[in-house]
């Protein structure tokens, strides 16, 4: 089973934090985590994960998008980290583009409107900033990632 | 690239919505459609405007939300029209 992780601007310090606390379920059921994301976002996660224990390959953001639409790749799940109007565009073109099921991991201030415009996905939402804790509650409420494939 | 910005740091919202009001050859493309080397993000059906020789798109950046751009490019131009049934 094949994850992605699609991030946006790192400026919520909890994004990097969510996506290693995901990155760690995800791998005890099985699931190889690949991450994209632009240089800012990627650095942090290679920062954190210097062994690449969590997540196993990293992609620009650009590169998966054009990889995705030409069917070079694709993935069972597809987590969409979200904190402005950005995240749902790229939420948007996932779900265009591919065939994984679509999780909106929404985060920030506002999330009320992002948590609207996310439609159809499962959704992971708290309001988050600076402490992860709100939105790991959230992600511990799933039980099992993979029964998400099935 | 050559490009003019005609609406910087907006939402997709209403960057598709700039478009579809200031211009009237506009074109409806689904999300990740290849222009200028680059693939297109958005909430489909993503409008791209054709002004002249000029293409108006919607592009979306990260960390600083949608913008507006009129990019030169005849040859994407002619693209668009044809491949659009024009």
């Amino acid at each position: 089973m094949k994850a992605l992780f699609m991030m946006g601007c790192p400026e919520l310090p909890v994004q990097t934090a969510a996506a290693l606390y995901i990155a760690n379920k995800l791998n005890q059921e099985g699931f190889e985590v690949t991450s994209a994301g632009n240089k800012a976002a990627i650095s942090l996660l290679l920062n954190s994960d210097p062994e690449k224990h969590y997540i196993k390959k990293v992609m620009d953001l650009d590169r998966c998008i054009g990889a995705l639409a030409e069917k070079t790749i694709d993935f069972d799940l597809c987590f969409v980290f979200i904190h402005s109007d950005s995240g749902i565009s790229y939420l948007a073109t996932i779900k265009s583009i591919s065939k994984a099921k679509t999780i909106a991991v929404i985060f920030g201030k506002e999330i009320e409107p992002l948590i609207e415009a996310s439609g159809d996905s499962i959704i992971i939402a708290a309001k988050a900033v600076h402490n992860p804790t709100p939105l790991r509650a959230q992600i511990d409420g799933v039980k099992s990632w993979a029964a998400l494939t099935r | 690239m050559n490009y003019e910005i005609l609406l910087p740091n907006s939402s997709f919202k209403e960057c598709a919505e700039y478009i579809k009001k200031n211009f009237n050859e506009v074109y409806y493309v689904p999300a990740g459609y290849k222009i200028f080397d680059n693939y297109l993000v958005g909430v489909p059906p993503i409008p791209i405007a054709v002004d002249n020789d000029d293409i108006i798109m919607p592009y979306v950046k990260p960390c600083h939300g949608c913008f507006v751009l009129r990019i030169p490019g005849k040859e994407e131009v002619e693209r668009m029209r044809i491949g659009m049934g024009k």
